[in-house]
């Protein structure tokens, strides 16, 4: 019990941090799943939106803010899929993955560019950012907050991929990309609509993750970029139950060695995980095995 | 045309190069911008290469270029300190337990058996995966050897996350350009041996090449340790240049500028790194600079939009730009050689030749 006590907070970040993490992996996993494609860019839009609430924040109230956050960000994911991706679509595999490092480097220079490098305060957003107490422990209410939206979230997106037509095309695209476009499926908007629910998704991650983190610097998305990454090959790309599963356990992992005293090796330890994970059961958790036929 | 006149053009245009050099040298000031891009495009076309070796040849996207350069240059940084320095060095770890010094070529050598080393060693479970699984799984790499070099209880050796400084540099911009430009010589002989031609079948069909008997678990393996080496030398090269080393400066980001040079090259040309590696630093370092000049007059026009910065996000867009226009980038997967230049003049001259023939008709 007293066990429990002492790494409480730790527990609470981590699962906090988790769903933060699942948030983003979903947009991962769900353009993996269609386009075969690492969108390193992803993190870096993760980290523009929070730029965006930033620099809204100090103009417009928050009501008018976040909702325009979203939709700038939502545009962004968009345009880049349309601009950098889609003329590649035909392009060996490698070239495409290029372009995506290519906008992930383009993204952080504008964003290096427009705050001139410092490190931008994310505003407080009131009743998420109210200091509460949990059996004891002080925390943000965000912390709490955040595993509760995540899950009605996922939810919510389990719901459209099973029950919507566009959830349907979506299942059917990653399945099989050429067949799913003989068969009359416009691949173009269901790929449109992937880049549109992963960054509204991003969005609203960083809007959680910020808030827990003060400062937004122009790198700031590459790391819980690359560990949400993680977490969607750890739970079987593809799969988003397996991403959010992923991505609770690294957040939770990554918080219990920073409580232990080894934050150094907090990092390390993700992508230890990756390895072992690639090398041990290279489909992840819940993901599928594919055969190749010569 | 004859082998022989072909080692004898080489030859020549190798030794008018580090004449020309040389001059340049003794002509401007050694704070020069010229000098800056010369030595880190030279050290940066070496990563280049060794990447392009992995990429470009073998068919292997790795992105651990960065870790490998990290172990080169702490290998370097380690064993070229002077004993006498050592202690102000290692202030925080007692004078750190190595305590012996030993001379420049043979340390930088060392850096690329140290990286060659760990490369072996990654390389036993990380190469079975494929494509973009190696990608993300040698980041990851990248990732842990950086996180282990600022471990506080390998201080004594690595000096946690503190500099390594005061270990000998380089003076003349000769150095790195004969340093590189041996290990670009035998990077291109093993490209032109038969490990060569094995690398380019797997690269082309893995099944096909080790249905024609190419053993593929050793074949790549040898090509991850060589662009290893080859990484940790050009690491300790980097670590001469810059006076200074930390581990927090290895990031992924730095294995990025280098893919990306690999990719304006063009994925699959040894000379074509070499050219982007150069135009790379020279646009990033020199050329761009005035954009980020704020008080930029053309004639009476305040130019907008130029503050500190605005370089990079020009670069960035030209990047873009070659990804998705000039996707084989500057030398697709040919060669800059003299006889390709001479058939190009000849061929020119060939065609004068026929249509003035056709005109007299």
């Amino acid at each position: 019990m007293e066990w429990i006590n002492q790494n409480l907070p730790y527990l609470m970040a981590g699962i906090s941090v988790g769903g933060q993490y699942a948030l983003i992996a979903i947009g991962y996993t769900m353009v993996y799943g269609i386009l075969r494609l690492i969108n390193f860019a992803h993190g870096d839009i993760f980290m523009v939106a929070g730029l965006i609430m930033v620099y809204a924040m100090t103009v417009m109230p928050i009501y008018v803010a976040i909702p325009l956050m979203i939709i700038l960000t939502v545009l962004l994911g968009f345009l880049v899929e349309r601009v950098a991706y889609k003329p590649l679509r035909s392009a060996p595999r490698m070239s495409i993955m290029i372009s995506a490092i290519g906008v992930s480097y383009l993204l952080q220079n504008l964003a290096l560019y427009v705050t001139g490098g410092l490190s931008q305060q994310y505003p407080p957003i009131p009743w998420l950012s109210d200091t509460i107490t949990v059996f004891g422990a002080t925390t943000k209410r965000v912390t709490v907050i955040t595993p509760v939206l995540t899950i009605i979230l996922v939810l919510a997106l389990v719901a459209l991929i099973k029950y919507t037509k566009i959830g349907m095309a979506m299942r059917a695209a990653s399945r099989d990309f050429e067949t799913s476009q003989l068969m009359g499926i416009k691949i173009n908007s269901v790929i449109s609509m992937t880049f549109i629910i992963g960054s509204f998704l991003a969005a609203i991650g960083s809007m959680l993750f910020f808030t827990n983190y003060t400062g937004v610097t122009p790198t700031a998305g590459a790391m819980p970029g690359l560990k949400a990454f993680v977490a969607a090959v750890f739970g079987g790309i593809g799969s988003i139950p397996g991403a959010v599963i992923g991505a609770f356990i690294i957040g939770i992992c990554e918080n219990i060695i920073k409580g232990l005293g080894w934050t150094t090796f907090s990092d390390a330890f993700t992508f230890a995980l990756l390895i072992v994970v690639l090398i041990a059961k290279p489909t992840g958790l819940f993901g599928e095995k594919v055969i190749d036929k010569v | 045309m004859k082998k022989q006149t072909k080692i004898i053009w080489n030859v020549g245009l190798i030794l008018g190069l580090l004449l020309v050099l040389f001059i340049l040298e003794q002509v401007f000031p050694s704070g020069s911008m010229l000098f800056t891009v010369l030595k880190k495009g030279a050290i940066y076309a070496l990563v280049a290469v060794s990447m392009n070796l992995l990429n470009g040849f073998t068919g292997l996207f790795s992105l651990g270029q960065a870790g490998f350069m990290l172990l080169g240059a702490y290998t370097y940084g380690i064993l070229t300190i002077p004993v006498e320095s050592r202690a102000s060095v290692y202030q925080y770890f007692d004078g750190g337990i190595v305590q012996f010094a030993i001379p420049v070529p043979l340390a930088l050598i060392a850096g690329g058996i140290v990286a060659a080393i760990f490369a072996y060693l990654i390389g036993l479970p990380v190469l079975r995966l494929k494509s973009d699984y190696l990608a993300i799984a040698t980041l990851g790499f990248a990732e842990i050897i950086r996180a282990v070099f600022q471990w506080d209880k390998l201080g004594p050796l690595t000096n946690g996350s503190n500099l390594l400084r005061n270990f000998p540099a380089f003076k003349s911009v000769l150095y790195p350009f004969i340093v590189a430009g041996i290990c670009i010589a035998i990077i291109v002989m093993l490209i032109n041996s038969t490990y060569g031609r094995a690398f380019k079948a797997i690269r082309d069909d893995e099944i096909a090449a080790e249905a024609m008997g190419i053993n593929l678990a050793h074949h790549k393996r040898l090509a991850f340790v060589i662009s290893s080496f080859f990484a940790g030398i050009s690491g300790g090269l980097l670590a001469m240049y810059q006076t200074t080393i930390q581990a927090s400066m290895f990031k992924s980001a730095m294995t990025y500028e280098i893919l990306l040079i690999v990719v304006i090259g063009g994925i699959g040309s040894v000379t074509g790194s070499c050219i982007s590696s150069f135009l790379f630093i020279a646009c990033s370092e020199w050329w761009l600079r005035f954009l980020d000049n704020d008080n930029l007059y053309i004639g009476s026009f305040h130019v907008p939009l130029l503050r500190a910065g605005f370089r990079k996000v020009v670069f960035a867009v030209i990047i873009m730009c070659v990804v998705l226009f000039y996707r084989k980038g500057i030398m697709g997967e040919k060669e800059f050689s003299i006889e390709g230049i001479a058939n190009f003049f000849r061929r020119k001259f060939k065609k004068e030749k026929v249509t003035e023939g056709g005109a007299s008709k």
